[in-house]
């Protein structure tokens, strides 16, 4: 029983390292780079909704709170595409990730002047609230984390599989340079994607914080779910979800019957493990290069 | 004895059939030559010898040593130096430093000597210095030793890495389309150096090349392929002039109607 | 332009092309052993911290400058290299030992790590290395006996020959050794890249697959590579760890990563110069905040000091503009400016304008 307990809250937690997962995917997928800053964009996220949401700030409904959020989200992503990522392409991929850990400090230096650094309460409409059956303890927060998680999957899924922009954008990260020249507009379709991780980020943000206070570090919470995008295998979102699940419920187990400090460690042990074998990931797409 | 003796060589990518049964032997100072259509599995055949890829079957021997098992990293030292169709030079480095780097299978000082620079690093870098400059006269390269790379002009990029693959000191060197993307004169130069490279180094050329003029001016043998299957093999004009090979080129009247 | 007719090898050889240069570095060292003797005990401390930086920073750019080995976790090559100088010394092992034993420590670990990390290419390496990072912090606290757990480690005294070179009592002689380390691994570093180890380090970096068809074995030269980079970065991380006195994991967190790679993008990848440029950088900026808030304060009245985070947000801002309009950082932006001189009035505007180019991709269908 215990160990079904702690497997439903590492799953919901999962879920929260998923989405993130998702948004690094999404990112790697349009500028074959890694945004570092994807955890603290989850971060900021769920401060725009705190911040627009609860009583003593804006005090806006929830759910309108949390759509001006997404919005807000899409919109920063969609900029910082505009304005800072497309004047590094063509460089090498690690000046994206320098750029993106820079632009995570912006954004938590942006949250922590604005809300300070002490932890913040997201009030939500089924704050406390629990199931309970068969001597298991469900909070509602995880089955709401675990149900936005599977519906947010398939809106994606179906964006890319049926939409013409999401097959434009399909194609533009599979040739980038074919893309262009069949008339993708690659370069809009990058800014969309980045908007979109915004978007997904924001939404696991809100998650994340209907869990738990939330304060401008979380966004430290992206290099696990950055561990999760890697087991994955950076390509591919199935395998980010996947990630995201094996970690978020290897974690709560190693920490019942491990020590501390090896829990800790468990997600990372897992990358390296599934990189020394699989060096691209268990959903790999890195072929060798051509000559 | 054939420098290079190449026995029913294939590699299969999942279902594809890249290269599927050739086999071929290379004498040496010969010049020989292999065309084919695009897709033909040419530069496949390269990168199987160079051991980049591992074949699905068949066997390599070099100087009558089988070479299949070894590594990439070990195929120069044997003698065997290649260019890439796409020109893989080192962009940030000079040309001088590019050159250099061709020497490497003939650095005998390890990293802690190179560290403390001892005098025999000194002498090396001479001999190797001395070596390279040979190459530059070979190829006229004087005008560009000390200019990056990434500023140069195609055309002398090709000949950069020709003089690379020289560098190496090799019995055979392997030229992955030579002359592609080069002007009339400039692939003229080409055909001039293949010439020197046999006659005055006594090397082994084995090419890759769609330029037929080129083929037909240089090469002893040609061995043509498509479908990674081999063709024909003959004389430029003899090869040129196999109905299977003016189909593969051209295409029969059959498949057009299919 | 200076035109220097040579008669041998040897000037293309020789670490400096003409005398001049040469002069130059003596002079530059000359007034570095002087440097005691000009300024006081806190810019002297500033200074000696440079040069550790500067030399953690050479570490890294070994990787990342000269093998392209992008590396998150370089901390972690720096906590080897303090806990084994700390943990030895506390033993009683002199100063010569276990400085050495700390670069070989944390070397041999980098070069261990590196063998299965260069399968990975470009970020999955990077990627790994953050791993490893997290698994040492997490490992330090573990090894309470050696490290101190939590609760951190006394680096002792360096004494020898009875000298002393006690970072507080005699900062002068800490400050010298410090020096005298960095500019021997400067030279060591410059010889390296003169020699064909440094070429195939270059031929690794620019093109891995002709690399091979050189003759040059990948792996090996890769992690050769790492493990001087981490080796050096050992070392630094020891004197760190003189210079602190006192330290427990935290000194070494991500941040410090970040902080070094910072060093070397800002200060010029691939340039030597680059890393002593990017550390000054580093350790005079929080100077220069400091001394532009208190002038603001005494001013205007406004205390950007209550402001947490500044310093890490602007130093974010000054990586973001060098990666976007300088990603040669500060040593290619000299270069450029040299260039103008020398060649003037014949520069052209266009002249240093970057190739436009199309994403170069690593995924190849």
């Amino acid at each position: 029983m215990e160990l079904l307990q702690l497997v439903i809250g590492g799953l919901a937690n999962g879920c929260i390292y998923g989405l993130v997962a998702l948004g690094f995917v999404l990112i790697y997928k349009a500028s074959e780079g890694v945004n570092f800053a994807q955890g603290d964009m989850m971060m900021l996220g769920a401060f725009i909704a705190l911040g627009l949401g609860n009583s003593e700030q804006a005090g806006l409904p929830f759910g309108l709170a949390v759509i001006i959020a997404i919005v807000l989200m899409f919109g920063i992503g969609w900029g910082v595409e505009r304005v800072v990522v497309r004047r590094i392409f063509g460089q090498p991929q690690f000046a994206l990730v320098i750029l993106t850990i820079a632009l995570g400090f912006v954004f938590r230096f942006v949250a922590g002047s604005i809300w300070g650094y002490t932890p913040l309460v997201l009030e939500t409409p089924f704050a406390g609230m629990n199931l309970r059956g068969g001597g298991i303890v469900i909070s509602v927060s995880d089955l709401v984390t675990i149900a936005v998680t599977v519906v947010l999957t398939l809106a994606l899924w179906a964006f890319f599989a049926f939409t013409k922009i999401g097959l434009a954008a399909q194609a533009a990260s599979q040739n980038q340079m074919a893309a262009y020249i069949v008339g993708v507009p690659v370069m809009r379709i990058n800014s969309l994607i980045w908007g979109l991780s915004g978007a997904v980020a924001t939404v696991a943000g809100v998650l994340y914080a209907t869990r738990g206070a939330i304060d401008p570090n979380i966004g430290l919470l992206g290099l696990k779910a950055f561990a999760a995008a890697v087991i994955g295998g950076l390509g591919s979102l199935p395998g980010a979800l996947l990630g995201g699940l094996i970690i978020g419920v290897v974690e709560p187990v190693a920490g019942r019957y491990a020590p501390g400090e090896l829990a800790k460690m468990s997600p990372y042990i897992i990358m390296l493990l599934v990189l020394v074998t699989r060096p691209g990931g268990l959903f790999a797409q890195i072929q060798m290069k051509k000559v | 004895m054939s420098l290079l003796q190449v026995k029913d060589l294939a590699i299969h990518f999942g279902g594809v059939k890249a290269v599927d049964g050739v086999s071929f032997a290379v004498e040496p100072g010969e010049v020989f030559a292999i065309i084919g259509p695009n897709g033909a599995g040419k530069s496949t055949i390269f990168n199987l010898i160079s051991r980049i890829y591992e074949p699905t079957r068949g066997t390599i021997h070099f100087d009558g040593k089988d070479i299949t098992g070894l590594k990439a990293h070990d195929i120069a030292r044997l003698g065997i130096a290649r260019t890439f169709q796409n020109i893989e030079l080192f962009d940030h480095s000079t040309v001088l430093a590019n050159l250099l780097m061709g020497r490497h299978t003939h650095s005998t000082t390890n990293f802690v000597q190179n560290m403390l620079f001892m005098p025999k690093v000194r002498q090396a870098e001479r001999a190797h210095r001395k070596r390279v400059e040979e190459v530059i006269a070979f190829l006229e390269l004087e005008a560009y030793r000390k200019k990056m790379i990434a500023g140069l002009p195609y055309g002398v990029r090709k000949v950069v890495e020709i003089g690379r693959a020289l560098a190496i000191g090799p019995k055979l060197i392997l030229l992955d389309e030579p002359a592609s993307g080069l002007s009339v004169e400039e692939s003229q130069d080409v055909a001039f150096w293949i010439e020197d490279m046999r006659r005055d180094m006594g090397l082994t050329v084995l090419m890759v090349e769609h330029d037929m003029s080129l083929v037909t001016q240089v090469s002893d043998r040609v061995l043509a392929v498509a479908n990674g299957r081999p063709l024909a093999m003959g004389t430029a004009h003899e090869v040129q002039a196999d109905p299977q090979v003016q189909a593969a080129y051209l295409g029969t009247p059959g498949e057009e109607a299919a | 332009m200076r035109v220097v007719f040579k008669k041998s090898y040897d000037p293309d050889i020789d670490l400096h092309e003409h005398g001049w240069s040469r002069g130059k570095i003596v002079v530059l060292l000359g007034i570095m052993i002087l440097l005691p003797f000009f300024v006081g005990e806190y810019y002297l401390a500033e200074a000696a911290n440079t040069l550790i930086w500067a030399l953690a920073g050479m570490g890294l750019m070994i990787a990342v400058g000269h093998t392209g080995q992008v590396s998150l976790g370089h901390a972690a090559f720096l906590a080897i290299g303090a806990y084994t100088d700390a943990a030895l010394m506390n033993v009683g092992m002199p100063f010569w030992v276990a400085l050495p034993a700390a670069g070989i420590v944390a070397g041999v670990f980098g070069a261990v790590i590196a063998i299965p990390a260069v399968r990975m290419s470009g970020i999955y390496l990077a990627i790994a290395t953050l791993a490893v990072f997290v698994i040492v912090e997490e490992l330090v606290i573990l090894l309470e006996p050696i490290t101190g757990g939590v609760g951190g480690i006394m680096a002792p005294t360096i004494t020898f020959f009875g000298i002393s070179f006690d970072r507080y009592g005699e900062l002068e002689n800490f400050y010298w050794l410090t020096l005298g380390i960095v500019a021997l691994v400067t030279w060591g570093y410059a010889n390296l890249m003169r020699s064909p180890t440094g070429r195939s380090f270059l031929a690794v970096r620019d093109s891995e697959v002709s690399a091979r068809a050189l003759g040059i074995n990948v792996t090996r030269t890769k992690s050769l590579a790492f493990g001087l980079s981490s080796g050096v970065t050992g070392l630094a991380g020891a004197l760190m760890g003189h210079y602190i006195g006192f330290f427990n994991y935290e000194l070494f967190s991500i941040f410090i990563s970040i902080n070094l790679l910072l060093v070397v993008t800002i200060g010029g990848l691939g340039f030597i110069q680059g890393a002593f440029l990017g550390a000054i950088l580093i350790t005079g900026m929080p100077q220069v905040i400091a001394i532009l808030r208190d002038n603001l304060n005494a001013s205007t009245g406004i205390d950007i000091g209550s402001i947490p985070g500044l310093d890490t947000m602007l130093f974010s801002v000054i990586l973001i503009l060098f990666i976007i309009f300088e990603p040669t950082g500060l040593y290619g932006r000299w270069l450029k400016i040299r260039t103008w001189f020398e060649i003037f009035p014949l520069a052209r505007r266009d002249m240093f304008r970057r190739q436009k180019s199309y994403l170069k991709t690593e995924r190849m269908k």
